[in-house]
């Protein structure tokens, strides 16, 4: 059998966790029922479906789950529709992981950290919650922002509401668009809410989220005397190979899939705003 | 340094290819093309093949694996390539300095294994300029169309061929051939000072600051009549983007690669829409990379090799001579 980092392997899908109306969390083991690779929070991996295509996730369970990985997958487009689609059971391949990662050990390490997200852009986030959950003591104080357009479309929502919100030096602020009925929670976008939240700068932010949602919160946070090194982000485009040869995801001299996708937002200063 | 009579350059043909297989630029349907030598194949008269010898390595399809899918079950089948040894003759210098590019982007780290395998077998024989057209530029990028590199450096002065091995690979092939020993004549190198781009400067784009010329008013204009056809980027000699398709052969679905273009529309096109979104973006793209981008990541070094292809082929005249000059007439 020929070797090559396009080559992938095979893998299963044991459980699958409906989230919202739109997202689903996939269970992945590989062909000997174990995890198939160890990665850094913000890494990120190929899934496909032979005939349907192949896609780049992030990972969303953390390096410190020995079991097995999971993506959390909104369900808009082509390999996506097709994997809601599927029952446990279902193999798929995967390969990975790439990517650089979240400065976790490094950059990360007895800082107070603030992490921000919209929607489905709290996927690679929730990597990185859990290894702090994990190795508390190497960290300060957590804070997570954390928006969807309802409470619905709240990812990971048990999650967040039976472990995260239930651990000392973790606060939680959830906020959803639009009042509902059976919300007594933060009405309002994510950028507003961080403004009024207004955190100490000397804080670390790790963020994710919709392009519109960065934009608007990364100028609250300069309104608040954050500067861009102290912000980290992840960024998503369209790949195809995930090993810096393609070409899809070139932005000026980098390519997200190998130098990213995880940018400290001074040094996307320099690049072209093609993201 | 060898020596081979040209009149009887067919005989060297056949005894290379009784070793490997070989191929040589030849007319195929009146384009010069890189072809499998078969006996009585003659060398093409025009200086170069419509398409690079990219082609030897990064093919414009290839398959890269197969798979078995029955119900939830899948199986990953080898994709049996076979890379056999081969020899390339005639490659020009242009082409045999975008192999160093693409070196840059397949052998890096993890190293494309199907390219990685297909360089590793194959005996370049590069062919030395006399006859440059009016579109070649190689000068301007620091190539000598005099000394074209390869394994095997050749060169046709008068009713022979020269031949000097520059690696071992091309000791090796030369040590099997039946070729007498001679010196090549000083050549006249004067008409390459008179070619009409040789003071182009395609080097000092490292000068600004990258997000000078991203925001350049030029943009809009150069890009203005462009097709989007693609065709630049298929003639390139430096240009890897690819794309990865499955096809369901109705017996399993084989995973290809093919060539791609950042001149396209669907080239970035998520599900949730795409970073470039109109051609000014696109074209953008394909310049700023070969004049900018590739050059700030590999220590100067321009993605362009001067070919002149583009020059030659591009529907609506644009190329990459008159954005360089264009972009270089404004102070940032």
């Amino acid at each position: 059998m020929r070797t090559d980092p396009l080559i992938p392997m095979v893998a299963q899908v044991t459980h699958i966790r409906t989230d919202t109306p739109d997202v689903k969390t996939f269970r992945v083991v590989g062909p000997d029922g174990k995890k198939p690779f160890a990665h850094i929070p913000g890494q990120c991996a190929m899934l496909s479906m032979p005939g349907v295509g192949e896609a780049l996730f992030s990972i969303t369970s953390s390096p410190t789950n020995e079991e097995y990985l999971e993506f959390s997958i909104k369900k808009c487009g082509c390999v996506t529709s097709w994997i809601h689609a599927i029952e446990p059971g279902q193999q798929v391949t995967l390969r990975g992981p790439y990517g650089n990662g979240f400065p976790v050990d490094t950059d990360f390490a007895g800082k107070d950290l603030v992490f921000i997200a919209g929607g489905i852009g709290l996927a690679p986030l929730r990597s990185v919650i859990n290894y702090v959950r994990h190795y508390r003591d190497r960290y300060g104080a957590v804070d997570i922002v954390y928006g969807a357009r309802s409470k619905a479309d709240l990812v990971d929502y048990e999650e967040i509401l039976q472990e995260w919100c239930q651990e000392d030096g973790i606060r939680v602020h959830l906020t959803i668009d639009n009042a509902q009925p059976d919300w007594d929670g933060h009405v309002g976008f994510v950028p507003n809410y961080v403004k009024e939240l207004g955190f100490d700068t000397g804080k670390t932010v790790v963020m994710c989220g919709p392009p519109v949602m960065i934009k608007f919160t990364l100028a609250g946070l300069e309104e608040l005397g954050f500067r861009r090194d102290q912000v980290y982000t992840t960024f998503e485009l369209k790949m195809k190979c995930a090993l810096g040869k393609c070409g899809r995801c070139n932005i000026g001299d980098k390519y997200v899939c190998k130098d990213g996708p995880v940018f400290r937002l001074d040094q996307m200063t320099e690049l072209p705003d093609e993201y | 340094m060898k020596k081979w009579e040209l009149s009887r350059l067919q005989e060297l043909f056949e005894a290379i290819a009784a070793q490997e297989p070989l191929y040589i630029p030849t007319d195929v349907s009146g384009q010069p093309t890189f072809a499998l030598w078969q006996p009585g194949m003659a060398l093409t008269r025009e200086l170069n093949t419509v398409r690079s010898a990219k082609d030897l390595f990064f093919p414009q399809v290839e398959e890269l694996v197969k798979f078995k899918v029955e119900g939830k079950k899948i199986q990953v089948l080898d994709p049996q390539v076979q890379i056999r040894d081969q020899v390339v003759f005639g490659v020009r210098a242009c082409d045999a300095r975008s192999f160093d590019i693409l070196d840059s982007v397949f052998l890096a780290e993890p190293a494309d294994t199907y390219y990685r395998d297909r360089r590793a077998h194959t005996t370049v024989m590069t062919l030395a300029c006399t006859h440059p057209e009016e579109s070649c530029f190689c000068t301007s990028l620091g190539i000598d169309p005099q000394a074209p590199g390869g394994d095997v450096s050749c060169w046709i002065e008068g009713e022979a061929l020269y031949l000097n091995a520059n690696t071992p690979k091309g000791q090796a092939l030369l040590s099997r051939l039946p070729l007498d020993e001679g010196e090549k004549p000083e050549a006249d190198r004067s008409v390459f000072d008179r070619l009409p781009l040789k003071d182009l400067d395609l080097t000092r784009f490292g000068e600004k600051k990258l997000l000078d010329w991203f925001h350049s008013p030029k943009w809009g204009e150069l890009s203005q009549s462009c097709l989007g056809c693609g065709t630049c980027t298929f003639v390139c000699p430096t240009c890897q983007c690819y794309d990865i398709r499955d096809f369901d052969t109705g017996h399993g679905v084989q995973r290809f690669r093919c060539w791609d273009s950042c001149m396209y529309s669907d080239f970035t096109m998520m599900a949730h829409g795409t970073n470039r979104p109109t051609q000014l973006e696109r074209f953008r793209q394909r310049f700023m990379h070969k004049l900018v981008y590739y050059p700030a990541d590999h220590g100067g070094q321009v993605g362009c090799v001067g070919c002149g292809r583009c020059l030659r082929k591009c529907p609506i005249s644009m190329n990459i001579v008159k954005v360089a000059r264009a972009l270089g007439e404004e102070e940032v």
